[in-house]
């Protein structure tokens, strides 16, 4: 394999990486510069099972509190998109008992008002900013509570498409609020009840209901390999 | 050199570069490509697995190891139920998730088990969108015509059919249950163009499809009070005297317990195998994606199809080290982004299949026009700022925010600089062999989702899979929960494990390993 060297990136940090020390749930650990928070758990010999759920930064398995050298301020991250720097301290966070509203969405009559009978708290937000503060995705928590309580589901929606229900608004929060709860029920009351119908969705339904392809699958699944291959080729 | 040093020949050569043309491969080109440079065609990879349906067959040595390998279920173990119910789903992904709302929706009563949390899969980080032939411009045959030219003509043709005939209802569903599709100014639904694809067909949610489809799904099946059984891997089916499939024992991952739950359909959901690591790559996959369902299934006696072929994405991340193998969504070159060699030169036309396109970045870091990392890693670069140049400032922070966020929280912005790539382990393109119903050779046995085959032949095409999951989740739910009620019960017995180790044990019980393998070992062992 012939490479130019000119071709290879050999700054410091994909080089051999130093030592740091971390602490896990209070335990001090050594592990390598610069691998994540999950990968540094491995490192340290611990199995893990709660806490880990995709490994890319979607699900919200591994909320995670941090505190890095010297700085009192405790943040938040999701541990297998977060390096590891030295002096840094880290604890999982459990699964948080939150109350979910249960509802059958399609038979809400009034899912504006609904909103208030499913999370009595969510007016009560005190606009303490916690939630915000806490969010690893950097969604404006605080301003889709208020937008739910507006009734500008719309917004909501758009703005917690980001949202991997990690739950790390919920426990900072003073009202009792589970923000991404709340942004949940109300994006799926946008999506099912305030957004337009696609038209040309329901006529492709009726178009394969009522047979209109039926010709045209006759002639390409009677068709023999070669002839298949052929017609692949014409389609582009 | 430094990273934005050797950047700069992707900045110098951009201009240029868009007014080029790349065609794509002819076809006798193309297989030529494929087979001197795709890894499944890496024959010392490969080997016949010795026994079972599969007899004869060639895949990875990863796989096979793991398909003869031994249960942990002693012969005489305690198959007392401990749940009882008609319909029990495994695995909590897109596929488990669409299968378990369906059986209860039609009556029956199911139970969703999973290894992790509900949710905790490979659907949550489907980023790209999910193939649906919903534009006027396009047509169900159209769809059909293209995934069969993706998947070498392999396709099953029943499967298949199914599938995009099945397409537009699925979409209308997950659109009632709230599911927020990205919409054109006239209200319809807004269609991408994907890799191998003639016609723009993808549905998108921003490019969080997977996570804003599983949040919905997730919540329903909450809202249903559909029984979860969570951190519970299955680790065994259980057979009737006739060889029919009647509950599984899971390990309760909490406790290390056993606990059976008899049925009277299973429909196994637990998705792929990226976390095998096969032929050493990385993966995109989710911590659970170790193949646990094809082992159980054939240890059931259920055949597989096409599992010597796996989809490498072109483009997982190489740099920075955290996110190694970490998928760069497909939509950036989707909308335009280029492929770059380390001399400033496309090399393959960015749409072309992703075995097509996998296979060309391979030879051209195989050749030395590749860029490595002192970590030992090569790739080639991905111009994810010419997005911006072409479409205008913001347009990649607009529609790849995910991908923005995840790379800028280590310091990386890629609307500024493009990203070094390398293909990595993504999707299993076969599995357990089904029929339109959902259901394989052993009765009262169904998979669904990534973890059946035949569907996609030997290259899944980009989108397809999150259609895949909707549709034979649906249709194995519904086929499950209209055959219960006129069933009882079978017996709980171990039967065809015991046929099982008998054909091993003819054959020298060469494995050596326990399957399924549950989660991958990862964890240092620290003296
Ligand atoms: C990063 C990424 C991006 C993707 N992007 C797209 C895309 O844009 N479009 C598209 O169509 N496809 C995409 N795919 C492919 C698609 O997302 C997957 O093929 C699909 O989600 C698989 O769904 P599934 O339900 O079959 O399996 P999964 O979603 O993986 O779910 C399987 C579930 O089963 C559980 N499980 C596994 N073993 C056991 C066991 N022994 N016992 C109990 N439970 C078990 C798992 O924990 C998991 O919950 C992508 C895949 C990845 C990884
Ligand atoms: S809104 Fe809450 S649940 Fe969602 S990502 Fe932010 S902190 Fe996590
Ligand atoms: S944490 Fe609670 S009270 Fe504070 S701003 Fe957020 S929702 Fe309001
Ligand atoms: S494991 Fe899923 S977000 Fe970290």
């Amino acid at each position: 394999m012939a490479q130019d060297d000119a071709n290879v990136i050999d700054q410091p940090e994909v080089m051999t990486p130093r030592m740091v020390t971390i602490e896990i749930a209070g335990k001090k650990v050594d592990v390598p510069e610069g691998i994540t928070v999950v990968k540094a758990m491995w490192y340290a010999g611990m199995d893990v099972v709660r806490g880990v759920g995709c490994l890319g930064g979607f699900c919200g398995a591994c909320a995670t509190y941090y505190r890095t050298k010297d700085d009192p301020k405790v943040r938040t991250c999701l541990a297998c998109q977060m390096a590891v720097q030295d002096g840094m301290s880290f604890t999982m966070m459990p699964p948080f008992p939150a109350r979910k509203a249960t509802y059958e969405l399609q038979k809400l009559q009034d899912p504006k008002q609904d909103l208030f009978n499913l999370y009595p708290e969510a007016p009560l937000c005190r606009n303490c900013n916690a939630c915000t503060e806490a969010c690893p995705q950097k969604i404006d928590v605080r301003e889709g509570v208020w937008k739910a309580v507006f009734g500008d589901f719309k917004s909501v929606s758009e703005m917690f498409m980001d949202c991997v229900m990690c739950g790390m608004c919920t426990p900072v929060c003073i009202a009792d609020i589970a923000p991404n709860l709340v942004a949940l029920y109300v994006s799926r009351a946008q999506g099912a009840h305030f957004s337009e119908k696609p038209v040309g969705l329901d006529v492709r339904i009726k178009e394969i209901q009522d047979g209109q392809y039926n010709e045209e699958w006759d002639k390409v699944l009677k068709m023999s390999e070669k002839q298949l291959a052929e017609h692949c080729a014409t389609v582009k | 050199m430094d990273i934005h040093a050797l950047q700069q020949i992707v900045h110098k050569t951009r201009d240029a570069r868009r007014k080029q043309t790349i065609p794509k491969f002819a076809p006798t080109e193309r297989d030529q490509l494929i087979h001197k440079y795709h890894p499944d065609f890496r024959a010392s990879a490969y080997r016949p697995i010795k026994f079972g349906p599969n007899e004869g067959d060639k895949t990875v040595m990863e796989l096979a190891a793991l398909l003869e390998g031994d249960s942990s279920i002693q012969d005489h173990a305690d198959l007392t139920a401990h749940y009882t119910c008609d319909v029990l789903v495994i695995g909590g992904g897109g596929a488990g998730c669409a299968a378990a709302l369906h059986a209860h929706g039609a009556g029956a009563k199911t139970i969703l088990a999973t290894k992790l949390r509900l949710g905790d899969s490979n659907s949550v980080m489907a980023q790209g969108g999910m193939q649906i032939s919903v534009a006027p411009e396009d047509s169900p045959v159209t769809h059909f015509i293209d995934t069969l030219k993706g998947g070498h003509m392999e396709n099953d043709h029943a499967l298949l059919k199914t599938m995009v005939e099945d397409g537009p209802s699925i979409a209308k569903w997950l659109l009632e249950l709230g599911v927020l599709f990205d919409r054109q100014a006239d209200g319809n639904l807004h269609v991408k163009k994907g890799g191998g694809s003639s016609k723009p067909r993808l549905l998108t949610c921003s490019d969080y499809t997977g996570l804003e489809i599983m949040r919905v799904l997730k919540d329903e099946v909450i809202n249903q009070k559909i029984q979860l059984l969570e951190f519970a891997a299955a680790i065994e089916l259980l057979s009737d005297e006739a060889g029919n499939c009647t509950g599984a024992i899971f390990k309760d991952l909490d406790n290390q317990r056993h606990v059976v739950v008899a049925a009277k359909c299973v429909i196994l959901a637990t998705g792929g195998i990226g976390r095998l690591h096969i032929q050493g790559f990385p993966t995109s996959n989710h911590y659970g994606a170790t193949g646990d369902g094809l082992c159980l299934s054939y240890r059931m006696g259920a055949k597989l199809a096409h599992i010597d072929t796996f989809q490498y994405h072109p483009s997982g991340a190489v740099y920075p080290e955290q996110l190694i193998g970490q998928l760069v969504t497909e939509g950036i070159r989707s909308e335009g982004g280029h492929l770059v060699n380390a001399t400033g030169e496309r090399f393959v036309n960015e749409l072309d299949t992703r075995d097509v396109v996998s296979s060309s970045i391979i030879r051209e870091c195989e050749e030395g026009r590749g860029i490595r990392t002192m970590s030992g890693r090569v790739g080639v670069w991905l111009d994810t700022p010419l997005l911006d140049a072409e479409h205008g400032p913001g347009t990649v922070e607009k529609h790849f925010p995910a991908m923005m966020l995840q790379f800028e929280r280590f310091g990386i912005d890629i609307s500024k600089d493009p990203v070094l790539i390398y293909p990595t382990l993504h999707y299993q393109n076969g599995g357990v062999k089904i029929d339109t119903n959902s259901e394989t050779n052993v009765k009262n046995l169904f998979v669904a989702g990534e973890a059946s085959g035949g569907l996609h032949g030997r290259n899944r095409l980009m989108g397809n899979s999150l259609l895949d999951l909707m549709v034979y989740g649906k249709r194995s739910g519904l086929t499950a929960a209209g055959r219960v009620a006129s069933m009882k019960q079978g017996q709980l017995t171990l039967k065809h494990l015991q046929r099982f180790r008998a054909e091993a044990k003819k054959h020298g019980n060469v494995s050596g390993v326990i399957s399924p393998m549950i989660l991958p070992a990862y964890t240092r062992k620290v003296n």
